[in-house]
């Protein structure tokens, strides 16, 4: 059950093959005689098409028509969920150019040998990378989280190296797109009291009032944080556990369950934002953009920070095996504009963060800046990128500031060792 | 069908000129199957046999790898978890097939021995499947504003002072589940019963009345036994449908209960899909035996 949107960009009245044979022979040409100087011209003449496929920012069509007036590359978009991300890369490596993928997939997707690492001298704006998807720091001082934190799956040791490099090199594997800092979505109308921890979720006053979400890769790790606060257990690594960490953890979620504590399970972002906006539940595992529609209801919904930490989540752009020649110069082109700032400004006037929080700056007003990056409160109306109020004057960002909000990730979403043996349990929780 | 084909042959053979083309008795009926055949080859018994072929197969996350592994079925009939999931996917089933068919039988009684004219049955009948104009995934949904804690009926009893606080279990609950099923399912019932109250011969009736049985007696020693075909029928589209469904359950239990083909869509989901095959082929198997014992009561071919 995947569900494929395919946004298909009108080309100029030629196949997709005739254009790429076309225009990669005039590229080539124009490469031979050294004439490459203004890229984005060469392409609006030749176009080119690109491929990607995945799940985030593959979603947005604003990219690729942005994309195609800038540069005049054709992006040829494919959404999926993660699950038919990661077998697809991984299973018809010559069905895409662009894996949009998220950085657990790339862990199980990379060592298959299917995409190609970027040579780091060729992204302009690589030194603007947050740091995080560098040495996995937001700042110096901060500490590393759990999980499959990006950079330690963000290089590998040569071109053709398959392995993951334990420090940075000059071989990257993913350019990070989108990330953001999940927690419990709250009703504060509702709820009663103050939130502060994971463990709130399991109150019994909030019993038949909660809801957790039922995609177990994500599930398991809300849960674990909800067990790590209630201090039933200390995880070794939250994204690594051993079966002996799964068993106690899904044995405490079927006790949870069968003492009536939740009320649903929710999969799709549209479910978990009925439950909320309906009242059905009070407190619950949600995203951020779920929280903005409830509140676009004019329902009270807060994302809610929590002592303990976040848990983190994100995704980035990997170039296939495949691509060469002037479609590999294509890609990298795009790879540039992509971090060179507007892409950047309209991820974050989503809610999400972008790679380099810099050149994105500058694509923002100052009071956008001040709002979504800076935890300051909005001084106008702030406008989604569609142009919808998403927040009223004198708003401010839950959980504050970017760097207050990544500061505090405690652990990264991430496909474990003993991943079939999760998945098993799950089933078992979900049918107990 | 096969009365049809062959009675046709013959005529084709009587017709035919001596100088023409004789086509051999067995060769024209085996030709005139030969679409039927085709389109059952290759939109059933083909991916049929795929998903058998594929259940024995190994898997990881990446791909399928042909071979030959009870693995599949072993982790499947070895689990608790598949166990209580065909016990649940059982009890919604004989529930909603009770409720169904004691609802259909009356509906279709009503329809087809208490409103007089064919016009106002025929209308009548209209309205039933008015519902089915749209998508059942909609009609499903719909009652969720209905029946959530602050949804219609809730906020009714409470306004008129019935309950103190919302009923908990109307929604995300076994209920709810039950309630939106015989609500799809209904008219799977209705419509085969209504189909054979309508062909019994109403002298019958008239005859049992004479000779001096009551109207209790009427309806079961008469038009019951009549209608069992259609009763068979409804039955077959209704456990069939129940036994398979995954959206209903799992929309309408908040995902709190599981069903097998919910079971095998997870697993599918995961590209689990040699697991999920395998669990197919149980489903399968159980299903079929379900309508063979079901036509092992009632011999359906009567109305036909």
């Amino acid at each position: 059950m995947t569900t494929e949107n395919k946004t298909e960009k009108p080309g100029a009245g030629l196949t997709r093959r005739s254009l790429l044979k076309t225009g990669a022979a005039a590229i080539g040409a124009i490469a031979g005689s050294g004439a490459i100087t203004g890229f984005p011209t060469i392409w609006a003449q030749n176009p080119i098409t690109l491929r990607q496929f995945g799940t985030g920012v593959s979603n947005i069509n604003a990219i690729a028509e942005k994309c195609k007036q800038d540069l005049g590359i054709t992006l040829e978009m494919t959404a999926t969920d993660s699950d038919a991300a990661a077998q697809r890369a991984v299973t018809q490596p010559d069905s895409y150019d662009i894996a949009d993928i998220e950085y657990w997939i790339a862990k199980k997707v990379f060592p298959a040998g299917v995409m190609q690492p970027m040579d780091v001298k060729k992204i302009k704006y690589f030194d603007k990378i947050v740091p995080l998807f560098i040495d996995g720091k937001l700042k110096p001082e901060s500490v590393v989280a759990q999980g499959t934190a990006p950079h330690t799956v963000g290089f590998v040791d040569a071109q053709d190296s398959k392995t993951f490099a334990k420090s940075p090199t000059d071989w990257m594997t993913l350019i990070p797109t989108i990330y953001n800092a999940d927690t419990l979505g709250i009703r504060p109308d509702l709820v009663g009291r103050e939130i502060t921890t994971w463990a709130d979720i399991m109150d019994p006053a909030f019993k038949g009032k909660t809801a957790i979400l039922n995609i177990p890769s994500i599930g398991i790790m809300d849960a674990a944080m909800i067990m790590e606060a209630m201090g039933n257990i200390k995880y070794a690594d939250k994204g690594n556990m051993t079966t002996d960490e799964i068993d106690k953890t899904i044995d405490f979620l079927i006790k949870a369950k069968q003492d009536g504590q939740f009320r649903a399970f929710w999969k799709s972002f549209d479910e978990s934002v009925n439950l909320m906006a309906s009242g059905e539940v009070v407190i619950q595992s949600m995203w951020s953009p779920a929280v903005a529609a409830v509140r676009s209801k004019g329902i009270a919904c807060k994302y809610q920070p929590l002592k303990e930490g976040y848990r983190a989540w994100g995704g980035g752009l990997g170039l296939a095996a495949h691509l060469q020649g002037a479609q590999l110069d294509a890609a990298y082109e795009y790879i540039n504009w992509y971090l060179s700032g507007w892409v950047g400004a309209y991820l974050n006037r989503q809610g999400y963060y972008s790679a380099a929080m810099e050149t994105a700056k500058g694509f923002m007003s100052e009071d956008e800046w001040g709002f979504w990056v800076e935890g300051k409160p909005a001084k106008g109306d702030i406008l989604s990128p569609e142009g919808k109020v998403m927040e009223k004057a004198g708003a401010v960002r839950d959980g504050g500031s970017f760097e207050e909000r990544m500061g505090k990730v405690a652990c990264w979403n991430s496909v474990m060792d003993e991943d079939r043996y999760m998945i098993k349990r799950w089933n078992e929780f979900i049918a107990a | 069908m096969a009365t049809i084909t062959t009675s046709q042959s013959g005529q084709i053979e009587t017709e035919t000129a001596p100088r023409r083309l004789v086509i051999p008795h067995g060769l024209a009926s085996h030709l005139q199957a030969t679409p039927l055949l085709l389109i059952l080859g290759f939109f059933f018994v083909l991916p049929i046999l795929t998903i058998v072929v594929v259940s024995f197969w190994d898997y990881d996350f990446a791909g399928l790898y042909p071979d030959f592994l009870t693995m599949n079925y072993a982790d499947t009939l070895g689990s608790w978890v598949t166990w209580k999931t065909y016990l649940n996917t059982l009890k919604f089933t004989v529930l909603v097939w009770a409720l169904t068919l004691s609802i259909g039988f009356w509906v279709a009684y009503f329809l087809a021995f208490h409103v007089r004219t064919t016009t106002m049955q025929m209308v009548l009948f209209l309205v039933c499947t008015v519902p089915f104009l749209t998508s059942n995934i909609i009609r499903m949904i719909s009652w969720i504003p209905v029946l959530g804690r602050n949804g219609l009926v809730n906020s009714t009893l409470i306004e008129l002072g019935l309950i103190p606080q919302p009923i908990e279990w109307l929604l995300y609950s076994d209920f709810a589940v039950v309630l939106a099923m015989v609500h799809l399912n209904t008219l799977f019932m209705v419509t085969p019963i209504f189909n054979t109250l309508m062909r019994i011969d109403r002298s019958l009736i008239e005859a049992a009345r004479d000779c001096g049985a009551s109207g209790g007696q009427i309806l079961w020693n008469v038009i019951l036994p009549l209608a069992k075909p259609g009763m068979a029928i409804g039955s077959i589209f209704v456990v069939t449908l129940v036994m398979a469904d995954f959206s209903t359950v799992q929309v309408m239990s908040g995902g709190q209960s599981a069903s097998v083909a919910l079971m095998m869509k997870n697993q599918m989901s995961l590209l689990q899909y040699p697991a999920a095959a395998a669990n197919a082929v149980v489903l399968l198997i159980v299903v079929l035996s379900m309508v063979a014992a079901i036509l092992r009561v009632v011999d359906i071919r009567k109305e036909l």
